[in-house]
């Protein structure tokens, strides 16, 4: 759906973006995590056309967003970090406005169902200076999809909203998704790239660090560990278990055992030597590293 | 929904139709502005000095300044209207919706500037109805009168157009109109023959562009003019040229529009 090959983006002479390459398939959450000046932002506004590229080239549905930005644009539709609105004009204008801007006939329904779904209908004669932050943010998501796009660019859309607010942002992100709509978000929130995204790619200094489906990158990259609460404390660390990556913690009363997510079988095999050396346990945890952690240890930093 | 758009009639319309609907926001502005200030001129200029002038080339001195009068209103109403146009988007923000949406430059400057020209036209029609209240008005070439008042008014609403586009704050925004267009169509024999004027101050005058502008479309209404009608077109036009290629330029490079 969209194809970004070797785009560079220079602000002066600093370097924002270093020859990104992203290839994005169609009907996909794909989710894009990076520190602050990372070059989110960047890149998202240059595949919109409201920044202007120094070098590369982009893609939107094999339509080139310089050569054809009429049938590029045309599908896209952008919610970008900060809220920008005409505060003085009432919703559903604002809404019309942003649709016949795109070139679409107008459809009364259409838009009464998308204000509907944003919880926006009650407020669509009011005017926007009297809507609070969060309904700000939604009339900015109304506006982007009042056009029907094909990709929907979301920045940072939930930064600022309540919990319950962005519960029902992640619905409607994948109502979108089933309706084929191909989604690309920015977010800090690991929890939200978690919980809604197919791919995560992470960017850090204008580069991209890596693209990988969720769920394999949480196999590859994630860590398990698993915890044993001791029957009897253990001064060090038994010598027959040297060549296991273990820990003793809580004055030896937790042996502490990390391991690749994707290993199988590492767990029984220690628990089987374990009984053979006569050590007893009371309890057990397990938990996995959240694509957090992971985050964490491949940026060295949160997000 | 992808099919080939050769042009985007809706957007532009939607650029325009918001555009109308500020003005309507603020129509007693828009509208009581200019006809206070005419019925003002006419009281100070009119009656007071007029009534020591009589005439100027055979017509009234209060006919005489009626198309000096709307050109001064038409150069100013039209760079400021398009200039805060496009600079509030750019100062909100706003502008990104404009810059992402599939529009060609051509259709975003036919929007706005097409929206601003329109509004100057209609005030300058007020003005002269205004005008008509105080003093007989008429106008010998209605044709050359219509196309000097839809030319200038594109003119300057697309200079007021860069000017929006170049402008980093408001004062820069106001400085343009107050520093150098008033006091430039005041020194433009908005209110006087240059005929009137020491022979060195005439051949200055001769490099105040404004001097065209209102000879023009004054010899349109009593076939008199300070300088040749075709002068008046040609630096009219040629205006018009510079304005669209410095914007050409600006699209092209995205020039405080896009970074
Ligand atoms: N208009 C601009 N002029 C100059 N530098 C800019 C501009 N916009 C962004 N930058 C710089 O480019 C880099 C990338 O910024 P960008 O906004 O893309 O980051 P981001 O990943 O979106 O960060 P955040 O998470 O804070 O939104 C930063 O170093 C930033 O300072
Ligand atoms: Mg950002």
């Amino acid at each position: 759906m969209i194809s970004v090959a070797a785009v560079t983006k220079r602000y002066g002479g600093m370097l924002a973006l270093d020859a990104v390459d992203l290839d994005i398939a169609r009907g996909e959450i794909f989710a894009l995590l990076g520190p602050n000046g990372a070059g989110k932002t960047t890149l998202i506004s240059i595949i919109c056309g409201t920044v202007s590229m120094t070098s590369g080239r982009v893609l939107i549905g094999d339509r080139d967003i310089l050569a054809d930005y009429r049938g590029a644009r045309a599908q896209v539709g952008l919610v970008p970090q900060e809220i920008a609105l005409d505060i003085f004009s009432t919703v559903w204008n604002t809404v019309v406005f942003s649709r016949r801007l795109f070139g679409r006939p107008s459809d009364r329904a259409y838009l009464e169902r998308l204000l509907r779904d944003l919880s926006l209908w009650e407020k669509r004669d009011a005017r926007i200076i009297e809507l609070s932050g969060g309904m700000k943010r939604r009339v900015m998501i109304a506006k982007a999809l009042s056009h029907q796009p094909e990709v929907l660019f979301l920045d940072e859309p939930t930064a600022g909203v309540d919990v319950e607010l962005r519960r029902d942002m992640w619905g409607l992100v994948r109502r979108l998704r089933d309706m084929g709509v191909t989604i690309i978000l920015t977010t800090h929130y690991i929890e939200e790239a978690e919980e809604m995204a197919d791919r995560v790619g992470v960017m850090k200094g204008g580069r991209i660090l890596l693209v990988e489906e969720k769920h394999a990158l949480m196999r590859k990259l994630g860590k398990r560990r698993m915890t044993l609460a001791l029957d009897q404390p253990l001064r060090e660390l038994p010598v027959a278990l040297a060549d296991v990556p273990l820990a003793l913690d809580h004055d030896g009363r937790r042996l502490v055992y990390t391991f690749a997510g994707s290993e199988h079988g590492a767990v029984p095999s220690l628990l089987r030597r374990l009984a053979e050396l006569g050590i007893d346990y009371s309890d057990l945890d397990m938990t996995r590293s959240s694509l957090e952690d992971i985050f964490v240890d491949l940026v060295g930093q949160r997000a | 929904m992808t099919g080939a758009m050769s042009m985007n009639l809706r957007g532009v319309l939607a650029i325009f139709a918001a555009e109308m609907a500020r003005t309507r926001r603020t129509i007693l502005q828009s509208v009581a502005t200019p006809v206070l200030t005419t019925a003002l001129y006419f009281i100070v200029f009119g009656s007071a000095i007029g009534s020591r002038i009589q005439q100027v080339g055979g017509v009234s001195y209060g006919a005489f300044i009626v198309p000096g009068l709307m050109m001064l209103s038409l150069l100013t109403q039209s760079i400021s209207n398009a200039s805060i146009a496009i600079y509030f988007p750019k100062f909100t923000g706003t502008v990104f919706e404009i810059l992402s949406a599939p529009l060609s430059y051509v259709e975003v400057v036919v929007g706005y500037v097409g929206a601003a020209a329109t509004k100057s036209v209609v005030i300058g029609l007020i003005i002269l109805a205004t005008a008509a209240l105080f003093t007989p008005v008429r106008v010998l070439h209605p044709f050359w009168m219509v196309a000097f008042l839809l030319l200038t008014s594109v003119a300057f609403s697309l200079f007021g157009f860069i000017v929006g586009v170049w402008a980093k704050n408001f004062e820069q925004l106001a400085i343009i109109p107050a520093l150098i267009v008033t006091p430039l169509t005041f020194l433009g024999g908005a209110f006087y023959s240059i005929d009137m004027l020491p022979p060195a101050w005439r051949t200055v005058s001769l490099f105040n562009p404004v001097v065209y502008l209102v000879s023009g479309f004054r010899w349109s209404f009593y076939g008199l003019g300070d300088v040749s009608v075709q002068a008046s077109l040609g630096f009219t036009a040629a205006f018009i040229v510079g304005c669209l290629l410095f914007l050409w330029w600006i699209f092209r490079t995205g020039w405080r529009l896009k970074s």
